[in-house]
């Protein structure tokens, strides 16, 4: 049971189970907008920018939200691990 | 021949070839052959992570296919699209660190090695080696021609001909160069896959008049191209909500995306390749298929749904221009092909020979099966892409889905559950491609999900059940 010790695998896990939380946020928010928004009759459909906005807020957005919080889980929550022996000597 | 057109790709293949010889350069300088050749020593930085897994990734069917059956479907299949933006994220996360560290300690150099680390097992190697080397030469194969059909199109050349000129610039580079050399190709692919991207959407829209103008024609020619339903309502949520699985989570179980996630230096290149990935592959996935929606009000009435992205680019931008943004599938095919090549051989050479063959090859030995063998399977893919046997294109319809369902759980679950075993990692690799080709043979998209759901849930269960029956005993 060493391996379950090694702070570099607590780190690996955490991160793979923030890994999932964003996939699954990503899934929700692209699904809600689109068939959401998607579902009212194209008649009744407001435009931004000139698309609709089931696909605005969907894909354009969607993405940039994904973005900005990859950018931050990476930078406030992802720690440096050494990989090997050796650069784990140097530090 | 259309010069205009022909010489920015020429350009792109001198570009290609100069990487290769200066990745050979490398290879000589390195102590561990084998390391250097098939991983690149594992040094990659952030930016080349990046864009080899975007680029291995995004083949022909991002540039050519996808386009095209968005001028067919809408704006729905763009947001089927939009499922790949987890790729750019989720792979490198979920693998992440304990992947690479354990790669490292097992010596790994393929994915086949690592199972061997992990589960320590001849069958598991032996399933595995096998199901690689099968449905990833019929999956490389199929880009042969899909990469000879573009150059065709684009200088008239013969097939034969332009079959020849496309395996003589893979296997070059391919060749002489290793992994270092895709890696590199790709990076240089990725950014002229993004920037034709950028130009071929912007030149678009100019085109088309601005976006609002172009979505009342959509809606005058029929409403249902801007809903999210496809153009006959077809596209049903839970179809489109199945390709999560296929193009993005389902993704970790490819073998050349998932040896790109033992590639790299340490946790900063990492890091970067997390959010640039993102970055790159949300503008692609996005910009490429919108376009294809918007080529409808500018070409309508196109029959052939694969010519949409080469008929609108000619019609949009200026000849030179045009010559850039036809690279981008190009490289598109050319990076996805190179880096299956190395994978298959590397299966091959550390899998099959060094494990089974001749254990104690000298180093020279090694280097030169590493070579002739990379030389002789982009020889043999060139011979079945003259004249594609059906069985060939039976096998690439399901390569990804069958890897996916075969790989998924034996590379998560045996990073993350300690009590996963050998027993659950066959039954999970012959379940997976059993019943994925079972079902997709016979009972294709159950229930309205996509084929790759249900052997996903299945090889879950194999997974879990054969390690726990063992466990009881």
């Amino acid at each position: 049971m060493k391996e379950e010790q090694d702070p570099r695998f607590q780190v690996a896990k955490r991160e793979a189970w923030i890994g999932v939380g964003l996939v699954l946020f990503n899934f929700l928010w692209w699904f809600g907008f689109a068939y959401g928004f998607g579902s009212f009759p194209v008649e009744d459909y407001q435009y931004i920018f000139g698309m609709p906005a089931w696909f605005f807020y969907s894909c354009v957005v969607g993405s940039i939200v994904m973005i900005v919080l990859v950018i931050i889980v990476v930078k406030f929550f992802f720690k440096e691990v050494p990989f090997t022996k050796e650069e784990r000597d140097e530090k | 021949m259309n010069w205009g057109v022909v010489i920015p790709l020429l350009l792109f293949l001198v570009a290609v070839f100069g990487i290769g010889f200066w990745s050979s350069r490398k290879i000589t300088t390195k102590r561990n052959f084998l390391e250097e050749y098939f991983l690149g020593s594992r040094e990659l930085g952030g930016l080349i992570l990046a864009m080899t897994m975007i680029a291995t990734y995004g083949s022909a069917s991002s540039f050519i296919g996808g386009p095209g059956a968005a001028y067919s479907e809408g704006l729905g299949w763009v947001l089927l699209a939009m499922t790949q933006v987890a790729t750019g994220y989720f792979v490198l996360m979920i693998l992440g660190k304990k992947f690479a560290i354990k790669a490292r300690e097992y010596k790994a150099v393929t994915l086949v090695d690592y199972l061997k680390g992990r589960y320590e097992s001849k069958s598991v190697v032996l399933f595995s080696a096998i199901s690689i080397i099968i449905f990833l030469f019929s999956a490389m194969a199929a880009q042969w021609v899909g990469g000879a059909r573009l150059i065709e199109s684009v200088t008239g050349l013969s097939y034969t001909a332009s079959l020849f000129i496309f395996t003589m610039a893979v296997l070059v580079y391919v060749i002489i160069g290793g992994f270092r050399a895709v890696a590199v190709t790709d990076t240089l692919q990725g950014i002229v896959m993004f920037v034709g991207t950028l130009i071929i959407l912007v030149g678009t829209i100019i085109a088309g008049g601005g976006l609002t103008n172009m979505m009342t024609e959509l809606v005058n020619e029929n409403p249902n191209l801007v809903t999210p339903f496809g153009h006959d309502g077809n596209l049903t949520p839970l179809f489109v909500s199945s390709f999560w699985i296929l193009v993005g989570v389902g993704v970790v179980g490819l073998p050349q995306v998932a040896v790109r996630a033992m590639s790299y230096k340490d946790a900063r290149s990492m890091h970067r390749a997390l959010i640039i990935g993102t970055i790159v592959v949300a503008f692609m996935m996005f910009g490429m298929h919108f376009v294809g929606v918007l080529a409808r009000p500018i070409l309508p009435g196109i029959e052939v749904a694969d010519t949409v992205m080469p008929r609108l680019t000619m019609e949009v931008l200026p000849n030179w221009l045009a010559g850039i943004v036809l690279a981008a599938p190009m490289a598109a095919i050319m990076s996805t092909v190179d880096s299956i090549l190395l994978l298959i051989s590397s299966t091959v050479v550390k899998d099959v020979y060094l494990n089974y063959v001749d254990p104690k090859a000298t180093k020279e030995r090694v280097k030169k099966v590493s070579y002739g063998l990379t030389a002789v399977l982009g020889i043999g893919v060139f011979a079945m892409a003259l004249q594609p046997p059906d069985l060939l294109i039976w096998l690439n319809l399901f390569a990804f889905g069958g890897l996916e369902s075969a790989f998924i759980w034996p590379i998560v679950l045996g990073l993350y559950w300690s009590k996963g075993n050998k027993y659950g990692a066959l039954a999970s690799i012959i379940v997976g491609v059993v019943s994925y080709s079972l079902i997709h043979n016979f009972w294709p998209n159950p229930f309205g999900a996509h084929t790759v759901v249900l052997p996903v849930v299945l090889s879950l269960f194999a997974y879990m059940i054969g390690s726990k029956m063992y466990l009881r005993r």
